[in-house]
């Protein structure tokens, strides 16, 4: 699958990430080398094989419900960009 | 002092030979001297390293502690330090200081261990060259217009240049191996599930592992050791005991079956490098092992495969930076939308971006099934292989990477071919299983790798094995140029 | 044309642990911003996320409370998009293989049918937090404390007919949730919060209409509203010749009006897969055991017991099962007075109406079940009678204490002294000669001008089925 201009906006897009008009014609042909290379899986049947989500193969573990943490928020909220009165600020929210 | 192994400085400590603080003060000296050569160092933490020696001191005086207690060692700063900077390589971690510590890093600090700093990588672990770091490139010490491989390359030119007996590095396709190739150390993989994630930021959750990298495999067995065990918080690491990795390492390999992969002997691989790979193989024979020809018929497609899982989990993983709790923000955004987009497009390089986008690709809906189902499928394929494989084989061996270190900036305009150069690392991600590089030689003057690939949870064996080569050669001996 | 609504609802519920599914932060409501948000909720670098074991404990007690298949596995998926509240930009929940599926829950009509809904799944999922959008200089606030907290969330089959309906199966899943003690379904505090899916076709095709999917409503009468509201608004578009648009809109209650979500109108793309911090789900057949022994005896199940054990009609019976607290109050009451009938009638009338003139939980009732038990005693042993006991009973809610203690204070005991009786009546009949004179020509009906008589003069204190006989005997004479 070869990738133009719009498919690599509507990915960026979709990824939320600002591209650079002049670096959009660079990733098109970047991620259309990555997807030939990609679709070298093609070339195998696969219509009788079960996925492989895990090398383990193993089943989820429980965690006992307890309350194990305590409040950190001064320590969390001293690496964000921005707080005010413990909550995390953003951009207005258009619902 | 800094040419050392971990095994002859704790003897060293022990005897009082020298102290963890004199050790540590002239370690610090090598990195600030040396280092602005390499780039491998993203963060000395000095004062943090000379109060940890001198604990490590208090310790070794009272008769305490261990096989790693006041031995310096490096981190991957992809492991969480809390109260220093976690970079993952990235600008958009420049300013995050990890509220927490790595389950890796909490176990080797209480193993005695004395944190030097934090070592350079390529940008959340994605690069085969150690060129995507935000903080610049990472120089191999055997030839400073070469790279030293990736993604933890930092940790791998630093324990090539003596900077530190021992760092820490995570693999995810390659990346603990290939840099041990490409600089003449030793870095193991272990089986997924082995050494704890809590605290390691992760690139791709179901491929990534931490393991150490050091001059010796009795180094890593050491380290391994430290390293290894099951976290309740993390909910793939495997409940299963640690054993001693050091108890094993002079086992005999009388009789020990080697299996070589047709398919890694193939085109694309290097001559000198092959030539170097067979003399090993010459190595292991005279020991006693049995050497026969296997074939894993779907390697071709593991690198394809691969670059559709780790993407796709890339993406997702990748989707928490956002400028919002932490980590780069964009100046004045103008709205939500803005202030995502710009953070997440100036944070991050353009490799991660590359990947980001391949992974959301593969996962938008009507190509989920032709992409990352489809790679789930292969996964299994090349799984499968290898446990057939290992029906007849204890081991399987091969070149760790086709060719010696590039140049640097020689693929950085071209992925597909920055990929290949992990093509025979990235299968045994994909599988699982545990993975080592070892020096075995040098071709064109620059140092190969061998890689040792073994059976799930058989890292003694690996280590075993690995060690033995270790006392009939002296590859693992050898230092670059300058950094004597 | 006549048209058919059909309507699906997904219920949230929030599932009532102590800590959040995937991290050890504690779940109470109403602590101050981002105190109760881990480094696991807050999604910071490294962290991971381990499977809290009650939530599944619980998805399994109600999968077997609806008769449904838990799966044998099942398999956390990421959910991914961006948005403020949602810190790691995906969400964990449970997507192709959920841990309930095909269960079934039956809903009373008001014709006293019943009617079987299908549950199509249940799910186990994280919450988001929530974005503040009071003024902080143009910005929104977050509040992660709610992210990450367990969520069931419950999927119909488009089994539904009228907003009647809906409100009807979501009661009574919201009993069902508390009866299981698997949530408060505290709807103010959004512990219990439903969409509906809601689409109309001509009565009689088979085809379903294009839905869509009111987002959010949070209060039984506001579903009933804006259902109603959307099903007009859809056949309105239809029998214009237009067509409806599929698209999530959000009821206004102030203005009771659904309205499109702007925000939401770009298509999602998910962009699901298996979660690979979280191995597969198993759920084994002695977990599922274990799990069934915890289980208490479910609303059906109690009511029909009421039915056959107390006599009680099925709508008497439907009343007190409604909730679990309700239900056990009332066996309590019915147990400790011996009469199941009188129980009943004074826990659905007097007491029934105290509780909802002051918008109380029975939980918080000053009458306990043991003090409504006590009063009831005194009116099968004629202490007092069923009117006296009114006052008895308000007296009780309004703090006097137990019932002997109202009765003896204020005096209330019944007059059961036949001379006593007799000496009053007898007053009565010679202070009234001309309604005597008419009793006797045949006017009977006087009887209860009588017995008001009496009992004016007793202070309401005399027995009157005794005073109703002595009265007969006397006029009579």
């Amino acid at each position: 699958m070869s990738l133009d201009r719009q498919d690599v906006e509507r990915i960026a897009h979709l990824a939320r990430l600002a591209i650079d008009e002049a670096d959009v014609p660079g990733y098109a042909r970047n991620l259309s080398d990555i997807l030939a290379l990609v679709e070298q899986m093609n070339a195998v049947d696969t219509s009788a094989v079960e996925p492989l989500a895990h090398p383990m193969e193993a089943s989820q573990r429980l965690r006992p419900d307890e309350v194990t943490e305590t409040d950190q928020r001064e320590l969390f909220q001293g690496i964000a960009p921005a707080v005010e009165n413990g909550l995390y600020l953003v951009p207005k929210v258009i619902e | 002092m800094h040419r050392l192994t971990i095994a002859e400085v704790a003897g060293a400590l022990r005897r009082r030979e020298f102290s963890s603080e004199e050790l540590t003060r002239a370690l610090l000296a090598r990195i600030r001297e040396l280092d602005p050569e390499l780039n491998a160092v993203i963060t000395a933490t000095e004062e943090e390293a000379m109060a940890q020696a001198a604990e490590a001191d208090r310790r070794l005086a009272s008769g305490e502690g261990g096989p790693l207690t006041g031995v310096p060692i490096l981190h991957k700063d992809i492991f969480c330090t809390r109260g220093v900077r976690t970079s993952c390589g990235s600008r958009m971690l420049d300013n995050f200081i990890a509220p927490y510590d790595a389950t890796v890093v909490e176990k080797l600090a209480a193993a005695g261990a004395v944190m030097l700093g934090k070592t350079n990588m390529d940008e959340f672990a994605m690069g085969s060259s150690n060129e995507t770091s935000f903080y610049g490139p990472v120089k191999n010490p055997w030839d400073t217009d070469r790279v030293p491989g990736g993604s933890s390359g930092g940790s791998a030119a630093a324990v090539a240049a003596r900077l530190a007996p021992a760092a820490t590095g995570t693999d995810t396709g390659g990346s603990i191996r290939q840099p041990a190739a490409l600089t003449g150390i030793t870095g193991l993989k272990p089986t997924y599930g082995r050494v704890s994630r809590w605290g390691m930021i992760a690139f791709a959750s179901s491929l990534d592992q931490g393991g150490p990298m050091t001059r010796t495999a009795e180094d890593a067995a050491i380290m391994l050791g430290a390293m290894a065990g099951f976290d309740p918080r993390d909910s793939t690491s495997i409940d299963r005991p640690v054993p001693d990795y050091t108890a094993a390492l002079d086992q005999p390999l009388d009789g020990l079956r080697i299996g070589l992969p047709r398919e890694y002997f193939g085109d694309g691989l290097d001559n000198d490098v092959a030539a170097c790979i067979e003399g090993a193989l010459e190595v292991y024979k005279r020991m006693g092992a049995r050497v026969s020809e296997i074939s894993l018929p779907n390697t071709h497609l593991a690198v394809p495969a691969y670059y559709v899982v780790a993407p796709a989990e890339c993406s997702s993983n990748l989707s928490r930076y956002d400028g919002v709790r932490f980590g780069y923000r964009c100046q004045d955004p103008r709205d939500l939308e803005d202030l995502y987009k710009r953070s997440r497009g100036e944070g991050f390089g353009a490799e991660v971006k590359r990947r980001i986008m391949i992974g959301t690709y593969a996962l938008s809906a009507g190509y989920y099934d032709a992409y990352y189902l489809k790679a789930q499928k292969i996964r299994r394929l090349i799984r499968d292989d290898f446990m057939r494989a290992f029906e007849e084989v204890d081991v399987i061996m091969g070149p760790t990477s086709p060719t010696v270190a590039f140049r640097l900036g020689e693929k950085t305009d071209d992925p597909v071919s920055m990929y290949l150069s992990d093509i025979y690392t990235i299968a045994v991600n994909l599988a699982g299983l545990p993975g080592m590089s070892i020096p075995a030689g040098f071709a064109h003057g620059l140092p190969v790798g061998l890689q040792i690939i073994g059976n799930l949870f058989d890292e003694a064996r690996l280590l075993n094995v690995a060690h033995k080569f270790q006392q009939e050669t002296d590859w693992h001996q050898q230092v670059p140029g300058g950094f004597e | 044309m006549d048209w058919e609504p059909v309507i699906g609802l997904e219920i949230h519920t929030q599932l009532a642990t102590k800590s959040k599914i995937f991290s050890g932060a504690s779940t109470a409501y109403g602590a101050p911003p981002n105190t109760q948000a881990c480094a696991v909720d807050l999604g910071l670098p490294g962290v991971l996320p381990v499977l809290n074991a009650a939530a599944v404990d619980m998805a399994i007690k109600f999968g077997l409370a609806i008769e449904a298949r838990i799966a044998p596995v099942s398999v956390f998926a990421r959910k991914n998009y961006f948005y403020p509240d949602l810190p790691k930009g995906y969400q964990i929940s449970q997507y192709e293989l959920p841990i309930v599926e095909h269960g079934r829950v039956v809903i009373e009509l008001e014709d006293g049918e019943e009617k079987v809904i299908g549950v199509t799944r249940a799910h186990l999922e994280e919450d988001a937090g929530k974005s503040l959008h009071e003024d902080f200089h143009g910005m929104t606030g977050i509040d992660l404390n709610r992210a990450g907290t367990p969520l069931l969330e419950i999927v119909s089959e488009p089994d539904l007919r009228s907003a009647r309906e809906a409100v009807a199966y979501m009661k009574k899943i919201h009993s069902l949730v508390r009866y299981l003690e698997i949530s408060d379904g505290n709807m103010q505090e959004g512990s219990f919060r439903c969409d509906a899916n809601v689409s109309v076709r001509p009565r009689g095709s088979k085809e379903f209409g294009t839905r869509t999917e009111i987002k959010n409503v949070n209060s039984f009468r506001f579903i009933e509203r804006a259902i109603n509201y959307e099903i007009e608004r859809q056949i309105e578009i239809l029998e214009a010749g237009g067509q409806v648009v599929q698209e999530t809109r959000l009821y206004d209650a102030a203005r009771n009006e659904t309205r499109s979500m702007r925000s939401k109108e770009e298509a999602m793309d998910y962009r699901y897969f298996p979660d690979p911090d979280l191995l597969p789900l198993e759920v084994t057949a002695e977990h599922i055991e274990r799990v069934r022994a915890t289980l208490p005896e479910l609303p059906d199940a109690k009511r029909h017991r009421f039915m056959e054990e107390y006599g009680l009609s099925a709508y008497d019976a439907g009343v007190l099962t409604a909730s679990r607290e309700l239900a056990d109050y009332y066996e309590e009451v019915a147990r400790l007075c011996g009469e199941a009938k009188l129980a009943a009638n004074w826990v659905m009338g007097e007491l029934s109406g105290f509780l909802n003139k002051e918008n109380r939980d029975i939980a918080d009732s000053p009458v306990s079940a043991a003090m409504l038990a006590g009063m009831l005693k005194r009116i099968l042993d004629e202490t007092i009678s069923g009117k006296i006991a009114k006052e008895v009973f308000e007296a009780m809610w309004n703090g006097e204490g137990d019932a002997d203690t109202v009765i003896e204070k204020r005096g209330l005991k019944q007059i059961t002294d036949t001379g006593a009786i007799e000496a009053i009546i007898d007053e009565v009949i010679s202070a009234n000669p001309r309604q005597v004179e008419q009793y006797r020509a045949g006017k009977e009906k006087l009887i209860g001008f009588f017995v008001g008589q009496v009992m004016k003069a007793t202070g309401g204190k005399a027995n009157p089925a005794q005073v109703n006989a002595l009265l007969k005997k006397k006029l009579a004479g």
